[in-house]
């Protein structure tokens, strides 16, 4: 791991100013995903901004829907009753993934933007498109059965977000609040949050740089009380996905109104969506990963 | 005994002292020996600024004592336990998060500490496995641990033991499968799964 300086922020601004008078910086909250990565190598900030401090926490009800704390840790917002109760399917992500002691860890912002799987990206000695740009993607020819299908490029197939949590957050609309570095918010949806690679796999997120997760707001629905996450993979526990599913349906007196519908695992979760099956189900709403439409249609 | 593979070089002899000390004194020298010129120096260079740099004080709290380390931002949890510290009880697995080896308590949740660094837990309160024993008083999932034998070489059982103290209090341990999942961040390449297993849910149910 390479040397590096530490500041600890206790305000947005502070954490600002520390990540800009030092190029090439990096926040740090969990640290599972970037000390792992340091330690490999594979990237070497030389300043640390600990925004562990804050005041991105908190689970409450609001008037737009269940606002978290993007410095919530996965363990303390899925074993929380709210989101236990509202929203079954995201307690359910965040709980079948990783480790317990990674789960208590790990911020629901860092989770996010958790780093792709992809063995090439974590491997120093490989080029990656994603990684340094034009080197090449040894992916597309090498071991790539635990990589995306749906959304890849030609330089790029890795499932670019690998995680459970985000998946959920776009069966049920979820918005995320940012930050930018001049103090500006803004809010934008989990599933216009990703990218498609394309010629591009460095550029993952629209999130500016500089710009912090400050919470995440999922809108109250009758789907999401009644969803569930289905996640398959190579072992019983602490495993990646090979592929998942959030579902959640609004039924109303046996009948089916409506239903949403996110896939991860395989794909790139630059989310688009369809209505394809409107006539059979009038709310039917499905976030089919990778088409990169962006489109939106609401039976 | 010499040989072409374990030449007799003359070290400490077993039945005089053993491999553990030996390995912690020349690992010591070796430290002293590699260890820069920075590290003598005192931390007041970057006293005031927020930003640390190079070789910092910092204090953390262990096992209920405030404890000194001389070390660099980069220094995670695990290394200053183990290496600054001689709290050796605690082990570097994978290093990487994946086997759990490293496992402790911050502030009553247990972390991988090799994936965290000291410089950010300096006002949290951190339990290893030493701090789990009162006095000649063995935690009972230590005695637990001895019972039902969970455990072959021994060295993802600091680990396993730290994990299986959280997945009880956690109320995670109350059915085997439930306990199999909350303890599936601690992996054991001997296999003694069925008696850790064992050893966990004879605590949780007794609790």
């Amino acid at each position: 791991m390479n040397d590096f300086s530490y500041a600890q922020a206790t305000t947005a601004k502070d954490a600002v100013n520390f990540l800009t008078e030092k190029p090439q910086s990096a926040y740090i909250a969990g640290g599972t995903t970037l000390l792992d990565m340091m330690k490999a190598n594979l990237t070497e900030p030389p300043r640390l901004v600990d925004i562990t401090r804050l005041p991105f926490t908190g689970i409450e009800q609001t008037k737009d829907g269940l606002r978290i704390g993007a410095m919530e840790r996965m363990n303390a917002v899925g074993e929380h009753p709210l989101v236990k109760e509202l929203f079954p399917a995201v307690s359910e992500s965040l709980l079948l993934a990783a480790s317990p002691q990674l789960r208590n860890m790990a911020s629901i912002g860092g989770n996010i933007l958790q780093r792709t799987r992809c063995g090439y990206f974590r491997d120093a000695a490989f080029p990656c498109n994603k990684r340094v740009p034009g080197s090449g993607c040894p992916a597309l020819t090498g071991d790539n059965h635990n990589l995306a299908i749906l959304g890849v490029s030609e330089s790029c197939i890795a499932n670019a977000y690998p995680g459970d949590l985000s998946v959920a957050l776009a069966a049920f609309d979820a918005v995320l609040t940012l930050e930018n570095t001049k103090g500006k918010q803004r809010q934008v949806l989990v599933t216009n949050f990703y990218l498609l690679p394309g010629n591009t796999p460095q550029k993952e997120t629209v999130l500016e740089p500089g710009e912090l997760i400050v919470a995440v707001t999922i809108p109250m629905a009758a789907h999401a009380k009644r969803s569930t996450y289905l996640k398959v993979r190579e072992r019983a526990s602490y495993a990646y996905a090979l592929a998942s599913a959030a579902v959640g349906l609004d039924v109303q007196s046996g009948t089916i109104r409506a239903a949403h519908v996110a896939l991860g695992g395989r794909n790139t979760l630059a989310l688009a969506r369809s209505g394809k099956s409107a006539d059979r189900c009038p709310g039917y709403r499905s976030y089919i990963p990778g088409s990169g439409r962006g489109s939106s249609a609401r039976g | 005994m010499s040989s072409d593979l374990f030449p007799d070089t003359g070290g400490p002899k077993a039945e005089n002292d053993s491999r553990r000390s030996f390995m912690k004194q020349a690992g010591g020298l070796l430290g002293f020996a590699l260890a820069p010129p920075l590290a003598g120096q005192p931390d007041s260079l970057m006293a005031n600024s927020p930003v640390l740099e190079v070789v910092t004080k910092m204090t953390l709290r262990i096992n209920g004592q405030p404890r000194t380390v001389q070390a660099e931002p980069r220094v995670t949890l695990l290394d200053a336990l183990r290496e600054r510290l001689d709290l050796t009880g605690t082990k570097k697995g994978c290093d990487h998060g994946q086997c759990g080896a490293c496992t402790v308590f911050i502030d009553g949740q247990r972390v991988n500490s090799c994936l965290t660094l000291a410089v950010m837990v300096q006002d949290k309160e951190i339990t290893t496995i030493e701090g789990l024993a009162k006095g000649d008083t063995l935690h009972p999932m230590q005695e637990a641990f001895l019972k039902h034998d969970g455990f072959q070489c021994g060295y993802c059982t600091p680990g396993q033991i730290m994990s299986g103290v959280a997945c009880v209090k956690e109320g995670h341990a109350k059915t085997d499968s439930q306990c199999r999942k909350w303890m599936s961040g601690n992996l054991c390449r001997c296999g003694a799964y069925a008696n850790i297993l064992a050893a966990v849910r004879e605590v949780a149910d007794k609790a």
